[in-house]
């Protein structure tokens, strides 16, 4: 059994009087150790997949349908008791913007501490010592020292740590980072990125690793569930997608990325606007922007085809 | 070429705020935000400029502007030494030089619509009132958005859309240089691609001389002549940006590079 089942998972947000589902069926699995990276851009529903998963999703928007299994227990089904002790204890989350994730009036230690124990049953001074380990673990020196400290005291990658320190100080199963490194500097996001690699390997974690930066994800990942407008575009294999990516849109995302490599001003974007729920039609939503779209890919969406660990839902994926 | 722009010895220092006794016995404690920077930018080049947060790189923007004053050093637009001009001596230059934020989401006024967030750069231009519109759809063409967009507000763009539109705005004045602060660096990598591509068009079409400003040595690449990498407050190194990303002098530089994430697939011909 996998430890995480999403399936045909639906998100939506009530609108003018009807409901408009942001993430419209989707699926996939990670197994005990695995590393999963959910790809995509805004708005295709990565970080509201996400939110689902630890049942933190903002008022109005609810699940629609499907199941999230967690270690065989379905989350979607679960009370509000059992995802407390759920969430900064098996399955843990990681957000982009460290700032907004720590509470500025009271020193990190504390806030580390506050998590240890509310899922361990420990004393002050075992909190304190677990805290200590935990910033050490992460790479944060003088470590006692900078229990003390608030979170405007540290730098945007070390903040970031402090965080990764909070979301895996109760040893948790899974581990979802959504955009942990988006607002860091390129030299921070290889740190932060290194020091999840590490951890993962040292703590045994899962990780589900949400990002548009595809070359950040072939650091960590091995498998890699693409998203586009709700959709699941492709769920494949990392080396698979980088060598030879069967969906159109994971062909796109791959090219546009502006590379060292390439000849200078060789850029390939992806032509088109992005998805918005605004045009959201029947068909394929990557039907406007792809160069392979045709009549049927506007009307219908394709259905899936392939098997774990690799599946792909486009009309052209056999041709 | 000529040199359009050229800073010479530019250092921005600030006072930190110090307690009160320090400050009392005339104790002071300056940050030198920028040290010493001498930059040139041709006509009609793009010129890179890299660094890490923290840098300085932004501070240089603001000073480049005229939004800030340096507190050392000159500043020479087109040969006019811009660094000891007083507001009103600024007014003409202002509209030579524009500047395009990295988020545009704070830089555009929620409550204006686009028509009157570019007409406002056109008032300052004396474009007549009855000429704003057309020209303002002009601009919007020339950024490859609909006309249809004058009446939108910026939280009714999406974010390529409101990039595109805060390009068009500061292109509303004609400006002969343009400073960009990390364009796109809060954009989508599908979008991010479309922006470089029209910031190289804009420039070979309308003879822009452009200084980005970045910290990822990719986009710096493909778009710019020469580069500049800034630390701590200085220039460590400058020059013609394929030498720099080949043959690094400066083990700051190379410490950037070695940071970029390396392609590990082969791109594969588009199908046609």
């Amino acid at each position: 059994m996998a430890l995480l089942e999403v399936e045909n998972l639906g998100i939506g947000f009530p609108t003018g009087g009807r409901i408009v589902e942001v993430v419209r069926g989707v699926s996939f699995k990670i197994e005990a150790g695995e590393s999963v990276g959910l790809v995509g851009e805004s708005g295709s529903g990565k970080s509201q997949t996400a939110l689902a998963i630890m049942r933190l999703l903002r008022e109005p928007g609810r699940i629609t349908r499907g199941a999230v299994r967690f270690d065989g227990t379905d989350l979607t089904q679960a009370d509000e008791a059992t995802m407390r002790r759920l969430r900064g204890g098996a399955v843990s989350i990681v957000f982009q913007d460290a700032l907004s994730g720590l509470n500025p009036v009271f020193p990190v230690g504390v806030q580390l501490m506050d998590v240890i124990a509310a899922h361990r049953d420990v004393t002050r001074e075992q909190a304190r010592e677990r805290a200590v380990a935990m910033l050490n673990l992460v790479g944060i020196r003088n470590a006692e020292e900078r229990l003390g400290h608030f979170p405007h005291q540290f730098s945007g990658g070390m903040r970031q740590r402090v965080l990764i320190a909070m979301a895996v100080a109760c040893e948790p199963k899974l581990l979802i980072a959504d955009e942990p490194t988006t607002a860091l500097d390129v030299t921070v996001q290889a740190q932060i990125v290194a020091l999840l690699r590490d951890l993962r390997e040292r703590l045994g974690l899962s990780l589900l690793f949400i990002t548009h930066n595809l070359d950040l994800m072939g650091e960590i990942c091995s498998r890699a569930v693409v998203l586009y407008g709700g959709l699941m575009m492709e769920d494949s294999p990392v080396e698979t997608l980088f060598t030879a990516p069967s969906h159109p849109y994971s062909r796109a995302l791959l090219d546009c990325v502006p590379r060292l490599e390439d000849e200078p001003g060789m850029l390939r974007p992806i032509e088109g606007a992005a998805f918005t729920l605004a045009t959201a039609e029947a068909g394929c939503p990557f039907a406007p922007r792809c160069v392979l779209a045709d009549a049927r890919c506007g009307r219908e969406h394709p259905p899936e085809t392939g098997q774990h660990p690799h599946r792909i839902a486009c009309w052209w994926s056999g041709s | 070429m000529s040199a359009l722009l050229e800073l010479d010895g530019v250092s921005k220092t600030y006072e930190m705020e110090s307690r009160i006794i320090p400050r009392l016995l005339g104790r002071r404690r300056p940050l030198l935000a920028v040290n010493n920077v001498s930059l040139t930018a041709t006509r009609g080049e793009v010129l890179g400029l890299v660094g890490e947060s923290g840098c300085g790189k932004s501070t240089l923007a603001r000073i480049i502007l005229r939004l800030d004053a340096p507190s050392d050093g000159r500043i020479l637009f087109d040969g006019h030494d811009i660094a000891p001009m007083s507001r009103a001596a600024l007014k003409p230059f202002r509209r030579r030089i524009q500047m395009v934020f990295q988020d545009a989401n704070s830089s555009l006024n929620p409550r204006k619509s686009v028509a009157r967030l570019i007409g406002e750069a056109l008032a300052e231009i004396a474009v007549p009132e009855a000429d704003r519109r057309e020209r303002g759809a002009e601009l919007l063409k020339l950024v490859g958005l609909d006309g249809a967009m004058l009446d939108r507000y910026p939280h009714e763009l999406s974010g390529g859309q409101r990039q595109r539109m805060a390009i068009a705005r500061a292109l509303a004045m004609g400006p002969e240089l343009l400073v960009a602060d990390e364009p796109v660096s809060s954009l989508d990598v599908s979008l991010q691609a479309q922006i470089l591509r029209l910031l190289m068009d804009l420039r070979s079409r309308l003879g822009l001389t452009m200084i980005f400003i970045s910290h990822d040595l990719a986009l710096v690449h493909h778009l710019c002549s020469s580069v500049a990498v800034m630390c701590a407050g200085s220039i460590v190194e400058q020059g013609e940006t394929r030498r720099i990303l080949h043959d690094p002098a400066h083990e700051y530089t190379r410490k950037l590079l070695g940071s970029v994430v390396r392609r590990r697939y082969s791109p594969i011909a588009p199908v046609s």
